[in-house]
C-alpha cells in the first residue's frame, strides 16, 4: 500500500505520454500533457510525505507535531498557476495552427513553413 | 510526422522508458517514510526565524523568494505569448482592439442571474484578497489567491454579457496591472539589496506570529504575485474572449 501513490504517478505519467503520442488532435495532445504534468504532482507530494504528517501550517497546531515537508508543496502550487498560462499558450498556438493549416491532426502540420 | 511513425517511434522508445521508471522508483523511499533534510529544517525554523505560520508561504515569497521571481516571470511571458499569438492572428498587431458587438449570449438573462452576475465580482474579489493577504498566516498567498481575484471580474459573465466582464476589466487595465505585478517584485527583491545587502532578503520587521502585518515583506512579495497572477489570468481570458466572441465571427479560411 506504501507503493501506491508512486504507482499512481507513473501511471498518469505514462498513460499522459501515451495520449501525446496517440493523438489525432492538438487539443488532445494539450489536455494529455497536463495529465503527464500532473504526474509530477502526485510524486513530488509524495515524497515530502512524512508518516502520520500534519500540514505545515502552524496557526492553530503546536510547532512540535510532526510536519510534511513544506518544500515540494510549494513547487506543486506555484506549478499549477503558471501551468495554467502555459497551457493557454499551447492552445492559443493550436488556434494559429488551425487559422494556417485548417486543421488540428498533427499529421496535417507536415509543411511548418514560417 | 505521420501518426505511425510517432506510434512506433514510442513503441521503440518504450522499453527504455519501462526501464527507467522501474529503476527510478526503486531508489525510491517507502511513502511516508521522508528523509529529507530541507523540509526538516524549514519545519523547525520558519516561524521562530520568520515569524510566518504558513511554512508554504514563507518559502515561496521568503527562504526561496528568488525561484519564485523566475516562476513568476514564467507567467508573464506565457500570457505575454498568448496575448502575442493571438493578436497577431487578428492582423492588427499592435493596434487598439475592434469594438466589440453590441450584445452577446442569451439576451433573456433571468434577474436572479443578474442579480449573481452584480454580486459575484465583490464578493470574488474581496475573498481573493482575503486570500492574497492572510498567505503568511494561514493557507492563501498571492498565487491562490490571484486566481481567486481574477475570478471576480469574470463572476460578471454567468447572464453571458462579455461587454460587463470588459468593463470591469479593460484591457488596458489588465495589461499594466500584470506588469505592475512583475515590476513591483523585482522592485521589493531591489529592497533587500538596498537594506539588507542581499537581492530578496527579508529586510523589513518581522512583526508578531499570527498578526495580519508578520513574516516581513512577505505580505507585499504576496500582494505582487497576487497582482501579477490575476493580471495574466485575466489577459489570457480577454485575449481568448476576444478570439472567440469578436473575431472569430467571420470566417476567414
Amino acid at each position: 500500500m506504501s507503493f501506491l501513490p508512486f504507482a499512481v504517478a507513473a501511471w498518469l505519467f505514462v498513460i499522459g505520454l501515451w495520449g501525446v503520442v496517440s493523438s489525432q488532435n492538438l487539443v488532445r495532445t494539450v489536455l494529455c500533457l497536463i495529465v503527464t504534468q500532473s504526474a509530477t504532482y502526485v510524486l513530488l507530494l509524495g515524497i515530502g510525505y512524512r508518516a502520520a504528517g500534519k500540514a505545515p501550517i502552524v496557526a492553530d497546531i503546536p510547532v512540535v507535531n510532526t510536519l510534511v515537508d513544506p518544500t515540494v508543496q510549494v513547487l506543486v502550487l506555484t506549478d499549477i498557476v503558471i501551468e495554467a498560462t502555459v497551457v493557454a499558450l499551447l492552445l492559443a498556438l493550436v488556434v494559429q495552427a488551425h487559422k494556417r493549416f485548417g486543421s488540428v491532426d498533427p499529421a496535417e502540420l507536415r509543411i511548418m513553413r514560417g | 510526422m505521420s501518426r505511425r511513425v510517432r506510434l512506433g517511434l514510442f513503441l521503440l522508445a518504450g522499453p527504455g522508458l519501462a526501464a527507467v521508471l522501474v529503476l527510478g522508483f526503486r531508489g525510491l523511499p517507502a511513502f511516508g517514510d521522508y528523509h529529507g533534510v530541507y523540509g526538516r529544517i524549514v519545519d523547525n525554523f520558519a516561524l521562530s526565524a520568520r515569524h510566518a505560520t504558513d511554512f508554504v508561504t514563507a518559502l515561496n515569497f521568503d527562504i526561496r523568494a528568488f525561484d519564485t521571481l523566475g516562476e513568476e516571470y514564467i507567467l508573464f511571458a506565457a500570457a505575454a505569448g498568448v496575448a502575442l499569438v493571438l493578436r497577431g492572428l487578428r492582423e492588427e498587431g499592435e493596434g487598439p482592439h475592434p469594438a466589440p458587438p453590441q450584445q452577446h449570449g442569451f439576451a433573456g438573462a433571468s434577474d436572479a442571474l443578474r442579480s449573481l452576475a452584480l454580486l459575484l465580482p465583490p464578493l470574488l474579489v474581496g475573498l481573493g484578497g482575503y486570500v492574497v493577504l492572510h498567505g503568511a498566516l494561514t493557507p492563501g498567498g498571492g498565487f491562490q489567491g490571484g486566481v481567486v481575484l481574477a475570478a471576480g471580474p469574470l463572476g460578471a459573465l454567468v447572464t453571458g454579457r462579455y461587454l460587463a466582464f470588459k468593463r470591469i476589466a479593460p484591457h488596458s487595465a489588465v495589461e499594466a496591472l500584470e506588469a505592475l505585478g512583475a515590476w513591483a517584485y523585482a522592485m521589493l527583491g531591489l529592497g533587500g539589496l538596498v537594506f539588507a545587502s542581499r537581492y530578496l532578503q527579508n529586510y523589513l520587521p518581522l512583526g508578531i506570529p499570527t498578526h495580519l502585518l508578520s513574516g516581513g515583506f512577505m505580505p507585499l512579495n504576496s500582494i505582487a504575485v497576487g497582482l501579477e497572477v490575476s493580471g495574466a489570468f485575466l489577459l489570457v481570458w480577454t485575449e481568448f474572449l476576444d478570439q472567440a466572441l469578436i473575431s472569430g465571427r467571420g470566417d476567414r479560411s
